[in-house]
């Protein structure tokens, strides 16, 4: 077998490769020899096939076969194997292997070698990848050598007990005697390490950080004082060539100190005052044309906001923050509005001085740096500068990356929200946002606009008029045309009549105004939410114009046959408005009154007044979306009043969103009858069972019969399951049943799933339930729709099967339902 | 905390990794593949830090070679740019006018 070829010439032949396939096939080969001679057991050339190893397992090949030559060469004498060997260990073994507790062994006997630079491979490589047994056994051996007067390895000992302390929090009391000698050393690299071994200990365990801050017996041994005389000889000792980094002696450790005083001074008085002398002292003597220096001075700005320095200390490091804004170098202007950042909650007032710096930073070419600036100009804009900022920030609206353009017009919104001067500026920002980023903003803003436009009263003719001239251009945005064709609906007849004080009023007559809505329905752009909105702006438009009744009815009535199932039901809902119920019309379109302002943002939470539903709720999509509509549709029912009149009940389709019904509710719920309420059966409305594919011809209606009494269906280990029953007049096979699934344990049910069968003879719909999980103690319930058709009439029997899942454990169970009362079936 | 350092060439080639944290293997490549990317888009003037899903890039150009450092929150950024420098200084005089060639040729020695 001819020897293995050396690592350089590997290498070699490695980069002549010119495609990856080429360079895979090499790999391959040479790890085919490298394996059978890991089989001979050749001891010359172990060492060289496994640098070899490790070269290909550093280019991503995988290499686990070589573990166990790494162990066979630790335990070998020479050093040159036992270097690979460590190193090899270091990197292809981790704690996932059970290879690795073979090494303790030779680790420990390695400890105690005689060649310091043994010692300190073996050193190494406990603190790169010991593990917690490992780290247990020789915890002992670590902490003798923290004690050695050799420089050398007691650095070394000194990060490997920070690794230990890492794995093993408990072993920090062991290496607690240690550590008091440590900051004695003259050499930096012990000082270094030692700082770190003390800075990981207080960041681990608060007592430790208690026993380091109290005053000792000997004041040399305290702890603060210590770091600040080395602190102090560093930055006042003359040049010294070891430790120079561009004119800071240094630097490294000057940071870790720093830091280390950080932890020490957090929350704590005393100690903060002993250092207040020595951070002045750093912040002004550190010379900042290099990077060096800025480091440093960085981190003793971050240490001085975190500890509870004196204000003067404060104002000088915010200073520094500023000239460090001022600097050309993007890493510096990042730093400091990173750090701006983090202070801004706490020094309000001194940041503000810099805000135009900060604005200018929104200009800036560089990704990082325009993220930030816009973080920190939110975070700055109050009641005193919000006409400015806003001007600066729609600046940056318009130009920045589209990555950008959703936070930056949501932060728009919320600060518009809290500081708008006046309604008018505050329309005015929005619709501004509105036009330049218009797909880029979140879902909520449009009914949080339409809220804002009904609560300002006075602004309505204005707010109208102005949206008009924007989408007449352009009606692709559709956040924009959504809102835009809410406010025409509403205030249309504002717009023709042209009385507008704050603004030229424009000439506009009905026709236009229907010219636009009926183009945004036509557009291919619009989206089906935004032809929702179009058409039943149109329907409202029929009460307020008075020559153009006709062409809506027109339009309306072309739509009751479209694609779009939610155009279809609309455009039928509303020509039924106009043939059978044309009496109601003009009640049902009136002006919306002022809404409740809503403050959450959350899909579930509704507010009912008088069961006007807050446009929140519009835009919000399932699962509770077949929960919503019923409950309102029951407040309507109740407020209708009279069992004479078949109520108009809108269909809560399933898939779309609950706009659909809502929208409609919303005009419905203009009403403000007092009729008594309805005896309304049940809670729930029923779906009716023939919207399913949007071209059914059937009528809408459901006509809700008496009250059928409900039944439990299924009653044990917690869960209730409730069904409730509607029949239809007009078909009287079909029963809808809602089923409502409660759970009065302790702990929530997930993955809740209601599966029911039923005899030949029935039909059996399952609709899709309102959520998959019922929480504990009876707080909420999942609904679910059946629809079963009954053609024949027989006694309806029904078998469930459920399945959940309840205190960690899959529950599955099956029960038979005979109850059915007599009503539902026959 | 450093989370890995790596040295990886313009046309994306890795001469060095060591990582401080366990990584799958398949997934190493694929970071650095993405690392260098994302190095790569920056042009001169722009910041030397990146942020990358939940932690920071630090990196460094030299000629043909981008040294890259993945660090959390709790380091100071700038210090660990003059890391960077500093440990190109030490290869410097330890190579005597190092060169990308060397830190392919002499992984295991830069490793210790």
């Amino acid at each position: 077998m001819p020897a293995p070829i050396r690592l350089r010439e590997l290498i070699r032949t490695i980069r002549t490769a010119r495609t990856q396939a080429e360079e895979r096939e090499m790999i391959q080969k040479e790890c085919a020899a490298i394996r059978s001679s890991f089989r001979e057991e050749d001891n010359t050339y172990r060492c060289r096939n496994v640098a070899k190893l490790l070269y290909m397992h550093m280019l991503g090949y995988p290499a686990h076969f070589g573990q166990l030559e790494c162990l066979k060469l630790i335990a070998s004498q020479k050093f040159t194997d036992k270097r690979i060997g460590y190193l090899g260990a270091m990197l292809l073994l981790d704690e996932r292997q059970d290879v690795h507790l073979l090494m303790t062994n030779c680790i420990k006997n390695d400890l105690n070698h005689s060649t310091q630079y043994v010692q300190g491979l073996a050193l190494c490589t406990l603190g790169c990848m010991g593990s917690s047994e490992m780290c247990r056994d020789l915890a002992g051996e670590v902490e003798k050598l923290l004690k050695t007067s050799n420089s050398y390895l007691r650095k070394k000992a000194a990060l490997c007990a920070v690794h230990v302390i890492r794995k093993v929090p408990e072993l920090m009391e062991m290496f607690l005697p240690a550590t008091k000698n440590l900051l004695n050393e003259k050499n930096h690299g012990v000082l270094h390490t030692s700082v770190v071994l003390l800075t990981e200990m207080c960041e681990r365990s608060p007592d430790m950080l208690a026993h380091f801050r109290k005053v000792r017996q000997l004041s040399s041994s305290q702890l603060v004082p210590q770091l600040v005389r080395i602190l102090k000889n560093l930055i006042m000792s003359g040049y010294s060539p070891e430790h120079d980094v561009s004119g800071i002696s240094d630097p490294f450790l000057q940071v870790r100190i720093l830091r280390l005083l950080r932890i020490l001074g957090r929350n704590d008085d005393d100690s903060s005052e002993a250092m207040n002398d020595i951070l002045a002292q750093v912040a002004t003597n550190t010379e900042t044309s290099k990077n060096v220096g800025n480091a440093i001075l960085y981190e003793t700005v971050l240490t001085i906001m975190d500890i509870k320095s004196e204000s003067g200390l404060r104002v000088l490091a915010i200073n520094i923050l500023g000239r460090f804004l001022l600097n050309n170098d993007k890493n510096i202007r990042y730093v400091a509005l990173t750090s701006l950042l983090k202070t801004v909650q706490t020094d309000h007032n001194a940041v503000q001085r810099h805000r135009s710096t900060i604005v200018d930073c929104l200009k800036d070419l560089d990704v990082s740096i325009k993220r930030r600036a816009m973080e920190l100009s939110f975070a700055l804009v109050n009641g005193n500068n919000v006409r400015g900022m806003m001007k600066e920030l729609l600046y940056f609206l318009d130009s920045c990356e589209p990555e950008f353009k959703a936070d930056c017009a949501s932060g728009i919104f919320l600060a518009a929200e809290k500081y708008a001067p006046s309604k008018r500026w505050h329309i005015d920002t929005i619709m501004r946002v509105l036009t330049t980023a218009g797909s880029y903003v979140r879902d909520d803003a449009v009914p949080n606009l339409i809220q804002l436009i009904t609560n300002s009263v006075e602004m309505h003719a204005y707010t109208v008029q102005r949206l008009y001239k924007a989408i007449l251009g352009d009606y692709s945005q559709q956040p924009l045309v959504q809102v835009a064709s809410w406010c025409i609906g509403e205030y249309g007849d504002l717009l023709v009549s042209g009385q507008c004080e704050e603004e030229e009023p424009i000439q506009v007559t009905e026709d236009e105004v229907l010219d636009i809505l009926e183009s945004v329905l036509i557009s291919n752009m619009s989206a089906s939410v935004t032809r929702g909105y179009a058409l039943t702006a149109i329907m409202k438009l029929s009460t307020r114009f008075t020559c153009t009744v006709n062409r809506i009815k027109k339009v309306v009535s072309i739509y009751g046959s479209s694609i779009d199932v939610e155009l279809q039901q609309r455009a039928v809902e509303y020509n039924a408005l106009f043939k059978k119920y044309d009496h109601m019309r003009p009640a049902l379109l009136e002006r919306m009154p002022v809404m409740e302002k809503v403050t959450t943002n959350g899909p579930t939470e509704i507010v009912q007044t008088n069961g006007e539903t807050e446009p929140a709720v519009l835009e919000t999509k399932p699962p509770p979306s077949g929960l919503q509509p019923a409950s309102q549709a029951n407040d309507l029912l109740d407020l209708l009043g009279g069992s004479d009149i078949t109520p108009v009940i809108p269909t809560a389709p399933t898939n779309k969103p609950a706009s659909a019904g809502g929208e409609l509710l919303d005009l419905l719920g203009d009403l403000n009858l007092t009729g008594s309420p309805v005896s309304a059966p049940a809670p729930q409305i029923a779906q009716p069972p023939f919207l399913l594919d949007g071209l059914s011809s059937q009528p809408l209606f459901n006509d809700i019969a008496a009250g059928i009494p409900s039944i439990t269906a299924y009653n044990k280990n917690g869960l209730k399951i409730d069904f409730t029953f509607e029949r239809s007049n007009t078909n009287p096979s079909v029963t809808v049943i809602t089923i409502q699934a409660s759970n009065s344990t302790e702990l929530d049910m997930t993955d809740f799933v209601f599966q029911a069968a039923v005899p030949k003879t029935f039909q059996l719909q399952l609709l899709s339930p309102s959520s998959s999980v019922i929480p504990a103690f009876n707080s909420g319930t999942i609904t679910q729709v059946i629809k079963v058709l009954n053609p024949q009439k027989q006694q309806l029997r029904m078998r469930i099967k459920l399945t959940y899942n309840h205190k960690g454990s899959a529950m599955q169970d099956l029960a038979e339902v005979n109850n059915f009362p007599p009503q539902s079936w026959q | 905390m450093i989370k890995f350092f790596l040295m990886v060439n313009k046309q994306g080639q890795t001469r060095l990794s060591r990582y401080y944290e366990h990584v799958d293997i398949n997934k190493r490549t694929m970071l650095e593949a993405e690392v260098i990317k994302n190095c790569l888009s920056r042009s001169k003037d722009q910041c030397s830090f990146i942020e990358y899903k939940d932690f920071k890039l630090v990196y460094r150009q030299y000629a043909a070679l981008f040294i890259v450092i993945g660090i959390n929150e709790t380091e100071n950024e700038m210090a660990v740019y003059e890391l960077i420098h500093n440990f190109v200084e030490v290869l410097d005089k330890y190579f005597s006018r190092v060169s990308e060639l060397d830190v392919s040729f002499s992984a295991s020695e830069i490793h210790l």
